[in-house]
């Protein structure tokens, strides 16, 4: 019996029981719907973390005070230690040779409530110098950023980004206007243009002010300490090179000479995106797990109704081997049956899956939210769509197999 | 044609053997119309479903066309069955939801032969049938529905047709259409059957009677010419 034979004979037996049919086909399209929707919302979400991640700047170097240890080596926890100091970055701007470190900014963040007028906003004020904008790749969209006259003589100016401009001025230009920080006035002297990312740690939800002003009005007398260190590299290939000389020089100047010992850590954009990757994939694994869990149910569905599809056909396949069927026909005919019924819904599942994804962001309540939106990887449509075909085959094998081993005789006589 | 030689068969039912068959010599010649008759638990379907190849005999030697057919394994049975025996059943058997045409094509089918619809055409067409062969079996007389069987039995050109009750489920005008039908394949076209009854009257059809009893043959008569 050839194929097109098998496939026809198959399909007849569906058409004839087209409710039963259209319902089992429903588990599995639910099922790799399902997965389709649920991988796309993962790969969404990594999609715009990465996108966060690269809005950093591609040869970000991130310089951290290390973790402070006790008396006894108990560690206190990342960041507890106040061992990056203005002279750190002084050091690494002033080094006479390697020039794989195109520039180093101090960041001493301060946050606080921010008001202008009647509108009250919450967002962290960065202190830093001149550099900021060629190191973190931020664009001057309207004024101008500080000066080194601000730094030196600690001016309260701030340059603002988009995200607290729409909050605080709304349509309104903020150029030379007076904002509150912590009751202390800033006059806002520039406005970044915008950098894209969304949700938490948007590029955009940012105030930026001269660090000496920041030490001065919003530290609170807590003295001049930096929370770290932003260096860029010359390029994308020279930052482990500027990772080495940054280290060195540190080493060097907190007169530490065991590396292991370091009272600061380093870490690229590279490193970041890295951990952030294994975070999404985990998540995305999560996502599809669970959704391969409705599969996998839909999949003991068709197992189910195949035995029932064998029991009631039992002297149909009685004639069938009587007038010549062999094992091998008895079993085709079952197995594609069962592999169409799967086929079938996990191709429909997968439009369902992938038109719920695509539409997804334009629902009204997931748009106006910070949900990422979903993106549909080829990969997972053929995963899944070969997946539903297997779990037809590997649910549609035992049934099938029961229909094949049928004696005629006794098949013949089942009423 | 067809030879049994000491064919016995025993069937376990739980504890209890069940002598089904206790020692069969028959023999029957190519083109002859045997009846095998017998009452119910006398051995006659068992004996047909060994001479259909539909099972294998516990004991002795079953010869169809020159081939030993009492060694072999079910798919090999099954290629037997599908080249060499034309079944008509006492139910039609016809599968259900598809048409005339399709069930005659069916043994084609699996043979993997060649015009399989003119020749499903030509067998309808013979047993006069050809005007219905767009039917499903439900939009059929069961006269026709037999008929549309004995066209399927007879699409491979086996080398015989077992007919197992085929008046059985039939009314007396159906039946007596259908044994002519059979008798008219016997005598034009040399068909060798073989049909299984418990009916005098339809026994009579055939050339020679075989009568069974608790497993042995007790009567082997041949009609007078």
């Amino acid at each position: 019996m050839n194929i097109f034979e098998a496939l026809r004979v198959a399909f007849a037996g569906l058409l004839a029981n087209r409710l039963r049919s259209s319902l089992t086909m429903l588990g599995i399209l639910i099922g790799v719907a399902a997965v389709i929707l649920l991988v796309a919302v993962g790969n969404g979400a990594s999609v715009q973390i990465n996108n966060q991640i690269q809005g950093l700047g591609a040869n970000v170097i991130f310089v951290y005070p290390a973790n402070a240890k006790g008396a006894g080596g108990v560690s206190q926890g990342f960041g507890t230690s106040q061992s990056l100091t203005m002279a750190d970055v002084d050091a690494i701007n002033n080094r006479q040779q390697d020039q794989d470190v195109v520039a180093a900014i101090p960041i001493a963040n301060s946050g606080g409530q921010i008001t202008y007028q009647n509108q009250n906003y919450f967002a962290p004020t960065t202190g830093t110098t001149v550099d900021f904008p060629q190191v973190r790749d931020y664009q001057i969209a309207e004024g101008s950023f500080f000066t080194q006259d601000d730094v030196t003589a600690q001016h309260r100016v701030v340059v603002l980004g988009q995200t607290v401009v729409q909050n605080l001025f709304g349509a309104n230009d903020p150029i030379g206007q007076t904002i509150k920080i912590n009751r202390q006035s800033f006059r806002v002297i520039g406005v970044f243009a915008t950098k894209g990312g969304s949700g938490f740690g948007s590029q955009d939800n940012v105030l930026v002010a001269p660090i000496t002003a920041v030490w001065a009005y919003l530290s609170g007398g807590r003295g001049k300490g930096i929370s770290q260190i932003v260096a860029s590299a010359s390029s994308a290939g020279t930052v482990s090179q500027a990772e080495t000389e940054i280290t060195t020089i540190l080493l060097q100047r907190h007169q530490i000479s065991d590396p292991s010992l370091a009272d600061f850590q380093l870490q690229s954009q590279q490193d970041i995106l890295t951990q952030a990757n294994s975070i999404a994939t985990a998540l995305t694994l999560v996502l599809g797990a669970i959704a391969g869990i409705s599969l996998v149910v839909g999949g003991i569905g068709i197992m189910n109704i195949m035995l029932v599809t064998v029991t009631e056909r039992t002297r149909e396949i009685g004639i069938r081997k009587a007038i010549g069927a062999r094992w091998r026909d008895v079993l085709m005919q079952f197995l594609i049956e069962a592999m169409f019924l799967s086929g079938l819904g996990g191709a429909l599942g997968i439009a369902l899956g992938a038109a719920l994804a695509v539409e997804a962001p334009h629902i009204p309540a997931i748009a106006s939210s910070t949900f990422p939106p979903p993106v549909v990887s080829i990969p997972s449509v053929l995963l899944a769509f070969g997946v539903s075909v297997g779990i037809g085959l590997f649910f549609g094998i035992y049934p099938a197999n029961r229909a094949a081993r049928l004696h005629p005789i006794e098949a013949l006589r089942h009423e | 044609m067809i030879r049994l030689e000491a064919v016995t068969k025993t069937y376990r039912m739980g504890r209890v053997e069940v002598q089904a068959l206790r020692g069969i010599d028959l023999h029957i010649e190519s083109g002859d119309f045997v009846a095998i008759m017998g009452a119910s638990g006398s051995g006659k379907s068992t004996l047909m479903n060994i001479v259909g190849c539909l099972d294998v005999p516990t004991s002795g030697g079953y010869f169809l066309d020159g081939t030993d057919v009492a060694r072999l394994d079910d798919d090999q049975l099954a290629i037997i069955r599908n080249r060499k025996i034309g079944f008509v059943f006492q139910s039609f058997n016809l599968i259900p939801r598809t048409t005339a045409l399709h069930n005659v094509e069916m043994p084609l089918i699996y043979a993997g032969a060649p015009n399989r619809r003119p020749r499903a055409l030509e067998a309808l067409d013979a047993v006069g049938l050809a005007n219905r062969a767009d039917h499903q079996p439900t939009e059929l007389s069961g006269g026709q529905q037999q008929r549309a069987a004995i066209a399927r039995a007879l699409v491979t050109d086996p080398a015989i047709l077992l007919a197992d009750e085929p008046t059985g489920n039939l009314d007396s005008g159906s039946s007596v259409e259908i044994m002519k039908l059979l008798v008219e394949l016997n005598e034009q076209h040399a068909r060798t059957i073989v049909l299984i009854t418990h009916e005098r009257d339809i026994a009579a059809f055939a050339k020679r009677t075989v009568e069974l009893r608790d497993g042995l043959i007790v009567r082997d008569e041949r009609r007078a010419a």
